[in-house]
């Protein structure tokens, strides 16, 4: 699973390219954590472009990395979901932790404020 | 009902065999002809299936996994089984949030999003025996 990290000033973008299932979730949380540990970001923005499939693991991983920075009042944004993905996050509630987003930019000001 | 068309799979409860199956099932259901909405509410449900049996009937040991899938008219049934630790209680499993393993940071979302994406969810699961999911869909014809 490759991912490329991103930030524009505290806020951690992370592009996850690939699946997110159980086998693929391990990498994906290890990834995260390590970049966490290492610049504390006070935000982080998901951008989902490159994820073609998702279920309720990936929704346990997503929840996971956001209770790991909403401690010290954190927030979290998904961009660029594909409309499968995106009723799986209504499904499982996700949009009332994890916000979408119409655009980067929209996601940067409301996450950042 | 006499099924149009059936097929069987069996694999080893290796995670890499998650998206694996749900492929193998969608390649098989493509013959109906359905949406890429419905293709991917039928790859959902399966990866939820066979992810429960790996992680949840064999707790991550080796055993083995087996899906039946049947074509019948327009609707597409579909078994997932394990022979692992079966569920003591089905109906606390499909209450949504519910999940025996937080510490795996499970959403407890599996079911409640295999009832949602397929017409009709049936578990069957004998303690010490293993768990059989039965889901049925219903493809829409737009011709
Ligand atoms: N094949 C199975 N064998 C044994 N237990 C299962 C199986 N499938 C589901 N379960 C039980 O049902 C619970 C709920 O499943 P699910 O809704 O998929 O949530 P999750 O996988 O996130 O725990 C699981 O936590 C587990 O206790
Ligand atoms: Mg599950």
């Amino acid at each position: 699973m490759s991912m490329d990290f991103d930030y524009i000033d505290r806020m951690l973008i992370v592009r996850i390219n690939g699946d997110i299932d159980h086998h693929s979730c391990e990498g994906i949380r290890a990834k995260i954590d390590k970049e966490i540990a290492k610049r504390s970001p006070r935000a982080i923005l998901f951008d989902m472009e490159q994820v073609g499939f998702m279920d309720s693991s990936g929704i346990g991983v997503l929840i996971g990395r956001y209770k790991l920075i909403s401690g010290g009042g954190g927030k979290a944004g998904m961009i660029n979901v594909k409309p499968q993905i995106k009723r799986l996050c209504e499904i499982c509630g996700l949009q009332k932790i994890i916000k979408i987003y119409p655009s980067k930019k929209q996601a940067i000001s409301s996450i950042k404020e | 009902m006499k099924a149009d068309n059936e097929m069987k799979l069996e694999f080893l409860s290796k995670s890499q065999n998650e998206s694996f199956a749900r492929s193998v099932v969608a390649a098989f259901v493509a013959q109906l002809d359905p949406t890429i909405e419905e293709l991917a509410e039928i790859k959902t449900a399966v990866s939820e299936a066979v992810t429960n049996a790996i992680i949840h009937g064999y707790s991550c040991e080796m055993g083995n996994v087996i899906i039946i899938s049947r074509l019948i008219g327009n609707t597409v049934e579909i078994e997932v089984k394990d022979f692992g630790v079966g569920i003591a209680d089905i109906e606390l499993a499909r209450q949504p949030l519910y999940t025996s393993k937080p510490e795996l940071e499970r959403s407890g979302m599996g079911f409640t999003v295999m009832e949602t994406f397929m017409d009709k969810v049936d578990i069957e699961s004998y303690i010490g025996e293993g768990t059989t999911i039965r889901m049925t869909k219903k493809i829409t014809t737009v011709k």
